[in-house]
């Protein structure tokens, strides 16, 4: 086939493109295009994603790596069920902002900031001229193949102008400056280019159906027997499975991730799924009908490879077999369809991505230097539209001019799918700015642009600084022994990371840390006012929708000053009626105003945005805006929500935290209870038992009485009543100290109020009660009690039963032969101190605690049956603790003990 | 407006992501035949085209019961 007649097919079909574009443009400018707000043609131009690529690459990769290349529309065909509310959201707030590009959004979101703006428009040149220019390369490869290699693509030497890739270039480019910049619009809306576009999604389809049931239907008698046939081969059977095929889940996983951000996330994307949507209820029928699309256009991707690898093999390369297939069996007419839908491919991609790409060339790059540098928005430089429209055209041109030098450079050795992801992983780079944005509103500008820095520079530095080591230009040993040699910087094994393919390699640590700076920075930075009111309006744009948007940064201007800055960039009527529409929209009339009111500047602001980008609007408006500082006031009122959020979940943290001070407390609580049970149990158990014995004792001797009463000698008798009587005493002596307990433990026992007695008088009488016991059984009893009086308060009583408890345990424990028992009172300032000393065998120190328990006996194992019924000490501590004072034991073993008693002194209140 | 499709929604992506992931993926990639096509094959196109159905149904039904 002649290279005329190729050219000849190409400017046809370019030529009803530009019909398409033209009649739709036509009816839209009369307000009667219904085209534009059908969910079909919308869901149709999103199909955009599928590029030549899609369309000859796909084929390519799945005849070297079987099913692998379905990871890459079965991320967006996952993450499709996610837009009713992730698209929608972000068409919204578009919509809302005027926002027209992807690096608009993001500098949107982060306080209008132009260095993020600048930043993200970057990132998509470097990431989408590559892609672009692969298109150009398959255009061109395309027309080679066609003409049978009359025109060989690949030249780079030869001249610009005898290059036909050039010529198509510059009619995508006359086509994409003409439709993609036909007016200034607000709405950033092209219905001619989207009209095209879902036509050629269309038309590419059709094409690659049309070749595809030919393989199935004209080359194989069907599906089947085409698969079965593969089967019997190894070569081709080893590509019907992932593993067979040799694609590792690794890659699988990251290309389905890099897809499913692509797809919201791409300049091309953006700019057909948000900048040219009508209304956000297009997106429910784009919900399915997308992947739908994308599930046809991939259905017979695997069976035309593995037919071109059957029937061609290596002889030609595998990107071509959609086209070299047709031509093998000489059917001129079907490979001419099969150009024409690669060719629709590829255009549509082009003029869709340069047309974003230049609204964000222009927006973000030209226009803000132009203001700087004072080249454009002054009194004499050059006014209007025009302007604008040309700057934006250049930049369409350069664009694609970039993309053809890259393509002549650098881009002929490398294949459609490698380039396209590449592309992907930087502008899956947006993600965490744009996506966390949306949801998040502790997201900072300066986490968005630390974030995005470092992910822009590891995607850099893995992948396009490493492909031109490949290609040559720099040495080898980059790539295999790292930079001076360091093993830990080679580009596709960065920190020694092995076993993952270099996309997937570059993807993991760019998106890593990339999406680690953002939160973490983030987190360490403080918004400024402006960015928390836009962040506020991303994340709660649904509370804004219906009503007005509240501004921050309070700015005064003079009406007239506006309308001059902003006919700098619209043609004067444009000016009048955004005046107008205002005065109609809020019911005021402007011309008996001298000063904008801020919500008139916002406006301004906001529909000037639509034409030039936020940021630069923000510059333009602000050379006459002045910004005055906001209020307290303000900013309260815009902190209002956050502090009410904050609150909220203040409150939350205190409930749950009272509830686990409760809980702990409940559990402390039936910790005690469980103890005080066991200590009732026991307290139980040793009464009993130290009841039972007495009785036992008591009922035997009684028995005997009874029994034996005559034959009993009289001592006996004599002995055996004493006894009897002792050990009625000991029960009832129990008795009341278990009553006691009783008393004391419940509280009933009457302590306070009551009146001071004298302490002194107490002991000395007591002392003097005792003395007689003391002198029966010869122990040396001596005591120090002073002649002033010593008053405490409470049941006088009870004191007694201390001075008692202790000389009688004094008496008791004392050395057997040469007892001595001492007594003192002192006094303190506050305090009366009552000391009662024996020398008898001590107390061990572990004991000391434990011998003012109930029913502590010191453990007498050398002394046989315990004396007394270890309630004394207890009950002795609870009065002198229930009077307010302390008791405590000194004593070590062998050297006697010494009770002291602290009381505080009465003090009377005068 | 039914609140329920939000998380529906979401529970339909994460049922296809599931599907669509190692190690469930792994179930049907062996080079075996399905009624003469590769089981791989026919797995994936039939679990996405699943995918779009119950998506198309699910707002389907919205719509239905906005008077």
């Amino acid at each position: 086939m002649s290279l005329g007649v190729v050219l000849l097919c190409a400017l046809l079909y370019i030529g009803i493109l530009f019909a398409t574009a033209w009649r739709v443009d036509a009816q839209a400018k009369k307000g009667q295009s219904k085209l534009m707000r059908n969910p079909y043609v919308y869901s149709l131009s999103l199909a955009v994603y599928c590029t030549a690529w899609t369309y000859y690459g796909s084929v390519g990769r799945a005849s070297a790596s079987g099913l692998s290349f379905l990871a890459i529309y079965l991320g967006p065909a996952i993450i499709a069920p996610l837009w009713y509310f992730l698209l929608r959201k972000m068409i919204v707030i578009s919509k809302n902002q005027r926002i027209n590009s992807i690096a608009d959004f993001i500098s949107a979101r982060y306080g209008k900031s132009g260095h993020l703006a600048t930043l993200v428009t970057v990132i998509a040149l470097f990431g989408v001229i590559p892609y672009i220019s692969i298109q150009l390369k398959a255009v061109s490869f395309s027309i080679d193949v066609l003409t049978e290699h009359q025109y060989p693509y690949f030249k780079p030497d030869a001249p610009l102008l005898a290059d036909a890739t050039f010529w198509v270039m510059l009619a995508m480019a006359v086509f994409t400056m003409l439709f993609g910049a036909r007016k200034l619009d607000p709405n950033e809306r092209h219905e001619g280019l989207v009209a095209a576009v879902a036509f050629e999604s269309l038309v590419k389809l059709i094409a690659f159906w049309v070749v595809g049931l030919f393989v199935i239907y004209g080359l194989y008698n069907g599906l089947g027997d085409l698969f079965t046939q593969a089967a019997a081969q190894p070569e081709t059977a080893r590509l019907f499975s992932l593993s067979g095929a040799g694609v590792s889940p690794t890659s699988w996983t990251m290309y389905m991730l890099l897809s499913a951000l692509a797809i919201m996330l791409l300049p091309r994307q953006f700019h057909v799924a948000v900048v040219e949507n009508t209304h956000p209820r297009q997106v429910n029928t784009a919900m399915w009908l997308f992947p739908l699309y994308l599930l046809l256009i991939n259905f017979l991707v695997l069976p035309i490879a593995l037919a071109g690898k059957m029937i061609l093999g290596s002889s030609v390369p595998s990107d071509t077999y959609v086209l070299t297939l047709p031509i093998h069996e000489h059917l001129h007419i079907l490979s001419l369809i099969v150009f024409i839908g690669g060719f629709s491919a590829a255009t549509s991609m082009v003029i869709v991505s340069s047309t974003a790409i230049s609204i964000m060339v222009s927006n973000h790059l030209v226009l803000p230097a132009l203001i700087r540098l004072k080249l454009i928005g002054q009194e004499t430089t050059p006014r209007g539209a025009s302007t604008l429209l040309d700057v934006r055209r250049i930049s369409i041109l350069g664009v694609l001019m970039l993309a053809l030098l890259f393509l002549k450079s650098i881009g002929g050795s490398y294949d459609l799918v490698s380039v396209g992801l590449i592309s992907f992983t930087a502008v899956a780079q947006f993600a965490p700015a744009a996506l966390f944005g949306m949801y998040w509103r502790r997201g900072t500008r300066k986490g968005a642009i630390v974030g995005l820095w470092i992910g822009f520079l590891i995607w850099a530095y893995c992948l396009p600084a490493a492909a031109i080591a490949e290609a040559g230009f720099l040495s080898q040993s980059f790539i295999t022994e790292g930079p001076w040699g360091i093993a830990w910087l080679r580009p596709y094994h960065l920190f020694g990371m092995e076993g993952m393919d270099n996309i997937s390699h570059a993807a993991f640590w760019s998106l890593l840390l990339n999406t680690g700076a953002f939160l973490i920075v983030s987190l360490y930075t403080q918004p400024s006012a402006l960015e928390l009111t836009q962040a506020n309006i991303f994340v709660n744009i649904h509370r804004y929708v219906a009503g007005e948007e509240y501004d921050v940064v309070k700015r005064a201007a003079k009406i007239s000053d506006l309308r001059r800055v902003m006919g700098r960039f619209l043609d004067p009527s444009h000016v009048s009626g955004i005046f107008s529409n205002f005065e109609k929209e809020n019911k005021v009339k402007l011309d008996q105003q001298k000063n904008a009111e801020p919500e008139l500047i916002n406006y301004a602001e906001t529909q000037l945005a639509g034409i030039i980008g936020a940021s630069s609007a923000r510059l333009a408006i602000g050379s006459v805006a002045k910004e005055e500082n906001i209020t307290l006031e303000e900013v309260m009122q815009v902190l209002e929500q956050t502090r009410e959020v904050l609150r909220y979940s203040k409150a939350l943290e205190q409930k749950s935290s009272e509830l686990e001070t409760t809980t702990r407390q409940l559990i402390a609580a039936n910790e005690q209870l469980k103890a005080l049970d066991r200590l009732k149990a026991d307290f139980i158990t040793t009464v009993t038992h130290e009841l039972r014995t007495p009785v036992t004792s008591i009922k035997a001797l009684s028995k005997i009485l009874l029994d034996y009463r005559a034959e009993l000698p009289e001592e006996k008798l004599h002995s055996y009543l004493n006894i009897l009587v002792s050990e009625s005493e000991r029960i009832s002596r129990l008795i009341n100290q278990v009553l006691d307990i009783e008393k004391i433990e419940s509280g009933t026992d009457e302590y306070l109020p009551s009146e001071p007695f004298s302490l002194d008088e107490i002991v000395r009488t007591t002392a003097a009660g005792m003395a007689q016991l003391f002198r029966e059984r010869s122990i040396e009893f001596t005591s120090d009690i002073p002649e002033e009086t010593l008053e405490v308060a409470g049941n006088r009583d009870r004191i007694v039963q201390v001075v008692v408890n202790l000389l009688s345990n004094a008496l008791k424990f004392c050395d057997t032969k040469e007892g001595r028992v001492s007594l003192s009172l002192q006094k303190t300032a506050t305090e009366a101190v009552l000391c009662i000393g024996d020398n008898g065998k001590g107390i061990p120190p572990e004991q000391h605690e434990h011998i003012f328990d109930k029913f502590t006996q010191l453990n007498s194992k050398t002394e046989g049956k315990p004396q007394g019924t270890g309630l004394g000490l207890y009950i002795t501590r609870k009065i002198v603790e229930h009077h307010g004072g302390s008791i405590k034991v000194v004593s070590a073993l062998g050297k006697g003990a010494t009770f002291e008693v602290r009381l505080p002194i009465y003090q009377p209140n005068f | 407006m039914s609140n329920n499709l939000p998380p529906r929604l979401l529970l339909l992506s994460a049922i296809a992501l599931l599907l669509f992931e190692y190690p469930l993926l792994s179930l049907a990639d062996k080079n075996a035949l399905l009624g003469g096509l590769p089981l791989l094959y026919v797995y994936s196109f039939s679990v996405w085209l699943m995918l779009i159905v119950l998506t198309a149904l699910l707002l389907r039904r919205k719509k239905d019961r906005i008077p």
